[in-house]
């Protein structure tokens, strides 16, 4: 009974959380007037949907470094495979011949959207439904994609250990970034070239007839999608393979001797945080508009093994945090330090090009240092948690 | 009666290492048989041969008169491996399951070195020994298919800490618990996998007197109330004499001596064994 109130207190802030999104997308258009920082185009919203994104990923990360203990630095290398999958599987035909120019056309003929467009029409409620379909159907194989090659690689990988095992994995990234950057499979990975053309974040904008945006949901798609696999991840985790994961961190002799198969279980949890990051992937695709190697380097996974780092190895709403203050200050908050900056007539010294790389380092040293276990160590937001600490400090449970 | 566990030939060797040399023993069904020696006489080796964390160079174990591990290698062991009934050549299939497929089986162990996993509640350390037999794959795990079996397992954990005495420390870290507690608590885990020989690895390290008579009376009582057998290594002498229905006396990985309690308070080779031999002076 009470874990069933809680399920629902859940469900109801995640649908809070939700319907603040489209509100804060929308926000400008209802009120006109509002500060430039709520315009469609002010980077809140690129912060906004990076971060989803991300968090999903950094998310998936935790799942193997923090609940299964197994460190493991491939998650660039999946996301790859997830955007990839998706690019091609989404360019419609009749872009294919424009975007593969260099090469001669696609080898690959084929565009799940096109298919759908062929049932249901391509325009109107149609073009609507065939959209978020193939969207989905895109999606879910981006991560199979993902988790397949996750299984492959995992027969080998995982009979090694921390350091070992990282190393492997890292090397499995860069060895499929190369592999995509190379021309002889132009015809299908369009080389070192980008692959554009395919549906994006903003393609789930509606818009009126006349082309004007009517309602803006291209934050929503992304934290939408977000939401529903990071729940699926807690749910995972709170499941009786959740703990099985959780044993073999704490002390894989002891799992072992307690009849939980090593090998079957690092080989789930592996795959599923193929899955996930390749679903991530392929929401990076979309984010950036377009799927290229290039951008899936071992920098990447360091980003995100930092978020993980900073918002503490075993907690799912500390990555989530994590995420979201790592991308602001990134993508907008330490964008000032960049430029010039005048207080009154006085030019601050050291501002320019570069600068913001420097606190930013500094800033996460800092972290590192005085915050050792993250943001949330291994503990969890809960709203009954928030709600005790209330009058006081509000912070964590337990 | 037949033998829960029978031992034939089996060897241990690490390189030239010799730690468990030859041995046979018998573990009948719902005794309690201890097994004994002085440091590094390869008794826990003994352990992890049968657990499955090593596998024998040579020799079967059977569990329930089924053979559970065998490993007689062909040609390379009759140079290695000496003694009257060594078995050392075979056409039969080498066999050696992992730690959980034996646990699987109905052999569960506690460690000399309590290994309680660390982050998590004394409950969430007895429900996990319980995961390897739900009935349940991961996706009716994530979904929520089957509450059912969930609830089962979180009730059957409930009973076995409230039978151990262990029910209201559920929501304390299991390191937290004093010495003797988490000893319980080891066992409590390796009741919870449903075994049917619990084999338990010095469990009265580190106790005073009294904890370790209500170790006596607690092994004895999980025997009668599980329907156990008990193989057991200790080096308290009270304890085991007390307990145990027969005894294997090891040293240097060969067995030096077997019988009920009485016969091994008197063997001169176990008193040597364990005070050394008085050197004669001329």
């Amino acid at each position: 009974m009470k874990q069933n109130q809680k399920n629902y207190t859940a469900f109801i802030g995640i649908a809070i959380m939700l319907a603040a999104v489209i509100l804060l997308e929308n926000i400008s258009a209802i009120i006109p007037g509002l500060p430039q920082v709520f315009s469609p185009t002010s980077p809140l919203f690129t912060v906004l949907k990076k971060a989803a994104v991300y968090s999903l990923v950094a998310v998936s990360m935790n799942l193997l470094n923090g609940f299964t203990g197994l460190f493991s630095l491939g998650q660039a290398g999946f996301m790859l495979l997830g955007a990839y999958t998706y690019a091609i599987l989404m360019v419609p035909s009749a872009q294919k011949d424009q975007v593969y120019y260099l090469f001669g056309g696609c080898a690959f003929d084929f565009s799940i959207l096109d298919m759908f467009e062929g049932i249901f029409g391509s325009s109107g409620a149609g073009y609507v439904i065939s959209l978020i379909l193939s969207c989905l159907i895109a999606l879910i194989l981006a991560g199979a994609v993902a988790a397949f090659f996750a299984y492959l690689i995992g027969i080998p990988v995982l009979r090694l250990k921390s350091d070992y095992l990282a190393i492997a994995t890292l090397g499995f990234a860069e060895i499929l970034r190369a592999i995509f950057q190379w021309q002889k499979l132009g015809k299908v990975t369009n080389g070192a070239n980008m692959i554009k053309g395919f549906p994006t974040f903003s393609s789930f904008n509606i818009t009126g007839p006349s082309g004007q945006v009517i309602l803006r949901l291209s934050t929503f798609v992304p934290f939408l999608i977000s939401t529903v696999c990071i729940f699926i991840i807690v749910l995972l985790i709170n499941s009786s393979y959740g703990r099985a994961f959780k044993s073999i961190r704490d002390d894989e002799i002891a799992a072992e001797a307690m009849g939980i198969s090593l090998f079957k279980h690092k080989m789930l949890s592996f795959v599923i945080s193929s899955f996930f990051a390749g679903v991530g992937g392929a929401l990076f695709a979309m984010y950036v508009a377009n799927a290229q190697a290039k951008a899936f380097t071992s920098v990447m996974t360091y980003e995100i093994l930092l978020i993980v780092v900073i918002g503490g190895i075993g907690s799912v709403s500390g990555s989530v945090i994590a995420t979201f203050l790592y991308v602001a200050c990134s993508e907008w908050w330490l964008r000032f330090l960049d430029s010039e900056q005048y207080i009154g007539g006085f030019k601050l010294p050291l501002l320019r090009n570069g600068f913001r790389m420097v606190i930013f380092s500094v800033v996460i040293m800092v972290i590192v240092l005085f915050f050792s276990q993250g943001i949330m160590g291994e503990n969890e937001i809960s709203i009954s948690g928030l709600m005790k600490k209330l009058p006081g400090k509000k912070e964590r449970k337990q | 009666m037949g033998n829960a566990l029978h031992l034939e030939n089996v060897t241990m060797q690490f390189g030239g290492v010799v730690s468990v040399n030859n041995l046979t023993l018998d573990v009948p069904e719902n005794k309690i048989i201890a097994l004994i020696g002085p440091n590094g006489a390869g008794k826990t080796t003994a352990f992890n041969c049968i657990t499955g964390v090593y596998q024998p160079t040579n020799g079967l174990i059977e569990f329930m008169g089924k053979p559970m591990v065998r490993n007689y290698p062909r040609g390379k062991a009759e140079k290695t491996y000496k003694g009257e009934n060594a078995k050392t050549y075979s056409n039969d299939p080498v066999i050696s399951p992992t730690p959980d497929q034996i646990t699987g089986l109905g052999i569960a162990r506690t460690f000399q070195n309590i290994r309680l996993w660390k982050s998590m509640s004394v409950f969430d350390n007895v429900l996990i020994a319980k995961h390897q037999h739900a009935k349940q794959n991961v996706f009716s795990a994530i979904f929520r298919g089957n509450l059912a079996e969930e609830k089962r397992m979180r009730d059957e954990t409930m009973e076995l800490l409230v039978e151990q005495g262990l029910d209201e420390y559920k929501d304390e870290l299991a390191v937290s618990l004093p010495y003797g507690l988490q000893r319980r608590l080891e066992i409590a885990r390796a009741l919870a996998t449903n075994p049917k020989l619990l084999l338990l690895d010095e469990p009265a390290a580190g106790m005073n007197p009294q904890e370790t008579n209500e170790l006596t009376d607690f092994v004895r009582q999980i025997r009668e109330k599980y329907d156990l057998t008990v193989f057991l290594i200790e080096h308290h002498m009270d304890l085991v004499m007390n307990i145990s229905d027969y005894i294997y006396v090891i040293d240097f990985g060969s067995e030096i001596a077997q019988g009920v309690p009485e016969e091994i308070q008197n063997n001169q080779r176990v008193i040597e064994a364990y005070l050394g031999v008085a050197e004669e002076e001329e």
